[in-house]
């Protein structure tokens, strides 16, 4: 963005044409996506505009993106304005969901209120204020130590705080498991530095172990769990024996296709997997032998019963929330701890310079496998988990959009940090669940979540990396 | 530990063809222990490839390499690129240097220990869950690691992240880590390149003190003719991929071979 301000020239008609030609691409990008909807009549489906909302769209980028050049050319007035405008579009225009008002009138008040504060407090206050924007990255890295605590204690109080119905547990349980989904792929991608696509294929192996055992010879959650862990790793030296020799974009590509494979595999193999119906009726997990049932049959306890509460259907969803809390804090624990043991140093090594750790001595081929391999144990353990919490399974929930959207959890987190890892989950999985309202603009809480991330902080929310070992004698 | 001054290094008829290309061409010497013996020639004579077939990133096509480590003999052309680093205790340095630059000092070393510790922490098993003499042999990899960057002057910078040191700074940290890994056979590609003179001598001295002190054989290529004709013991000139000459460092630069490959030669027949 020019300072024109300190040129002196009149900064407003470079604004409105910035302005003009945003708005002129977001109705381009919006004709498509937003000016058409297929309404069902009797006489069938048909297209119907939608230029009232096309224009408000439009009109709403307008002032927005003139409001942003303005602030940065530090003129205020036209600036409140701009805020004002958009508050009152906000409030007046209809909008297709509740929370797209709310977004314009939150956007328009910001800017009005930042204009406000450029007023009051002349350029250079804010100058400070954009400053210490720009240093809250290393402030969040100085708050990294006591961050990781907090958010502990946040995770195990949060099914007693008022707030906590049912919906919110949920949400954290999806969170949790994307969380332990991407420092499972953490180890893979942040250490050993080996692209993968394909970590779906393991959390499908995990969730298809545990369903198959369970129906065929009706093994037990918890008997499930460490088989689908070693199965899934298994499955990660088996893909990484022929792959591993390759690099870069064309290991990606190979696990790309190896996550499709198995899903392929589990769609057509319908003797064992039912195919695309799916597995149903995979068991609940029990509280070490205690069901969670209202009725639990003949002989057996319920898990009311033995602490003498009232059933509640609850009781089971707080129980699945802690279970994926302490898996995936095992595997946090895990992970920290393997950074400082040799194999860990090698895997990042790995990460920076094949060649030199060759000549080093260290064997690239059994690092980058076991790296592989304690990968994909997590993804089946969590791919386990997933079995019990729903109860059915089928090919569909392991397309490669899974695949995509844990990647990005740990890139966008910043590579190799355990707490960006969390920020990110939060960020992409939580946000598109609070908005449900919006149905099929839902994901655009997730575009939006990754656009800001990446203006922000391009490097990843986290990229700090601490070293394993000092030597403790201060420059 | 090999008896002084005994032949550390035979190679004997190494051929490297890459297609029509022969980059070296029957080359046969010696390299003995405790001793450093440098190979030298214009651009483009192979010496580099000498290297990448004695560290096996290149397989020879003819030719015999036998180091010996105390009674043993081993066949380096026989062995994979980390098995020569693993059992032979060749290490090697880099013409372009190749830190883990996000990795601090230190943990640099440290990878260089690599196969030491992953003994010591049970291959990672009796490690995770804290059982064994792990954190003892950490503490011994950090003991050499701090000696290697004291020697080096590196010791300051420990914590730093490597990519963060400078060009001398990663070359020394480079020579610092192959130390690490406890080597019989050190190869050095080209240490002094892109150094001033005053770090050229601190190389120097450092070569020697590996020399002297830890009674190590060195390969070393090099351009700096101040560094090769100051510390070498022994001098091995190619020109297109054949040993052209041999001997004294002295007794190699008045060789006529020699300066023909270096200066040219007149046409005048």
């Amino acid at each position: 963005m020019t300072d024109t301000l300190a040129t002196g020239v009149n900064p407003l008609p470079a604004a409105f044409r910035d302005a003009a030609l945003t708005a002129v691409v977001a109705a381009l990008l919006g004709l498509p996506l937003v000016g058409f909807h297929v309404v069902s009549r009797s006489s069938g489906m048909v297209l119907e505009g939608r230029v009232w909302e096309l224009a408000t769209a439009v009109a709403l980028i307008f002032c927005g993106r003139l409001g942003i050049v303005l602030v940065n050319s530090g003129s205020a007035w036209p600036v409140l304005a701009c805020g004002g405008v958009a508050v009152l579009i906000g409030v007046f225009a209809p909008m297709p969901g509740v929370f797209l008002s709310v977004v314009c009138v939150a956007g328009g008040g910001l800017l009005a209120a930042r204009a406000g504060l450029v007023m009051l407090r002349g350029k250079s206050g804010m100058r400070k204020i954009q400053a210490r924007i720009q240093s809250s990255g290393t402030a969040l890295r100085g708050m990294g130590a006591y961050l990781g605590p907090a958010l502990i204690a946040f995770a195990v109080a949060l099914p007693f705080l008022p707030f906590a119905d049912r919906q919110v547990i949920d949400i954290g349980i999806l969170v949790m498991t994307y969380v332990m989904l991407g420092w499972g792929l953490n180890i893979v991608v942040g250490l050993a530095g080996l692209l993968d696509l394909g970590y779906v294929a393991f959390y499908a192996v995990g969730a298809y172990s545990y369903a198959l055992l369970a129906q065929y010879f009706d093994f037990n959650f918890w008997i499930c769990l460490p088989l689908a862990g070693a199965f899934a790793a298994g499955f990660g030296i088996l893909l990484g024996f022929p792959v591993l020799r390759l690099r870069g974009d064309y290991l990606a590509i190979v696990t790309l296709g190896f996550g499709e494979m198995v899903r392929v595999i589990l769609l057509n193999w319908t003797r064992l997997t039912n195919g695309p119906d799916g597995i149903s009726g995979v068991p609940r997990p029990s509280f070490f032998g205690l069901p969670f049932k209202r009725r639990p049959p003949e002989g057996v306890e319920s898990f009311h019963q033995f602490f003498g509460l009232d059933y509640a259907s609850i009781h089971r969803v707080i129980f699945l929330y802690y279970l994926i809390l302490v898996l995936a804090l095992i595997t946090n624990a895990f992970t920290l701890r393997i950074r400082k043991l040799p194999i860990g140093r090698a895997w990042e090594a790995l990460r920076e310079d094949e060649i030199a750790c060759r000549s080093l001595g260290i064997n690239p081929t059994n690092t980058k496998l076991s790296a592989f391999a304690i990968g994909a144990m997590f993804g089946g353990f969590a791919g386990s988990f997933f079995a019990t919490r729903q109860g059915f399974i089928s090919p569909e929930s392991f397309t490669f959009i899974e695949s995509a959207i844990i990647l990005a959890v740990v890139v966008l987190g910043g590579m190799g940090s355990q707490v960006g890892v969390v920020i990110a989950a939060i960020v992409l999985i939580g946000l598109p669940e609070w908005f449900r309202e919006l149905q099929e603009f839902r994901m655009l809480a997730f575009g939006a979540g990754m656009v800001l991330i990446m203006i922000w902080r391009p490097r990843g929310l986290l990229s700090h990396r601490e070293p394993t070992i000092l030597l403790g004698r201060a420059p | 530990m090999n008896a002084p001054d005994q032949t550390l290094l035979t190679v004997e008829h190494l051929t490297m063809r890459f297609g029509g290309l022969v980059a070296i061409d029957d080359l046969s010497f010696a390299a003995r222990d405790g001793r450093i013996t440098s190979i030298i020639g214009p651009n483009g004579a192979g010496k580099t490839t000498v290297f990448n077939c004695l560290t096996g990133f290149y397989a020879p096509t003819v030719g015999r390499l036998a180091l010996r480590r105390g009674d043993e003999v081993l066949l380096l052309e026989r062995l994979e690129d980390f098995r020569i680093a693993r059992t032979a205790g060749v290490a090697r340095t880099f013409q372009n240097i190749r830190v883990f630059p996000k990795m601090s000092v230190l943990e640099n070393l440290m990878v260089a220990q690599h196969n030491r510790l992953m003994r010591a922490s049970g291959y990672s098993f009796l490690g995770l869950v804290g059982i064994g003499g792990y954190r003892a042999a950490e503490a011994e990899a950090r003991d050499l690691a701090s000696y290697w960057l004291e020697r080096t002057g590196l010791i300051e910078h420990a914590d730093e992240e490597a990519g963060s040191l400078s060009y001398g700074g990663q070359r020394r940290m480079e020579i610092a880590r192959c130390m690490c890994t406890q080597p019989t056979l050190l190869c050095l590609d080209e240490p002094a390149a892109g150094l001033n003179p005053r770090e050229s001598a601190e190389l120097n001295e450092l070569l020697l003190f590996i020399r002297d002190e830890h009674r190590i054989g060195q390969l070393l290529i090099e351009h700096d003719m101040s560094v090769v004709m100051e510390i070498s013991d022994h001098v091995v000139v190619l020109d297109y991929g054949r040993k052209i000459a041999e001997g004294k460092a002295a007794q190699v630069r008045n060789d006529p071979a020699v300066i023909r490959a270096y200066l040219g030669e007149e046409e005048d027949a």
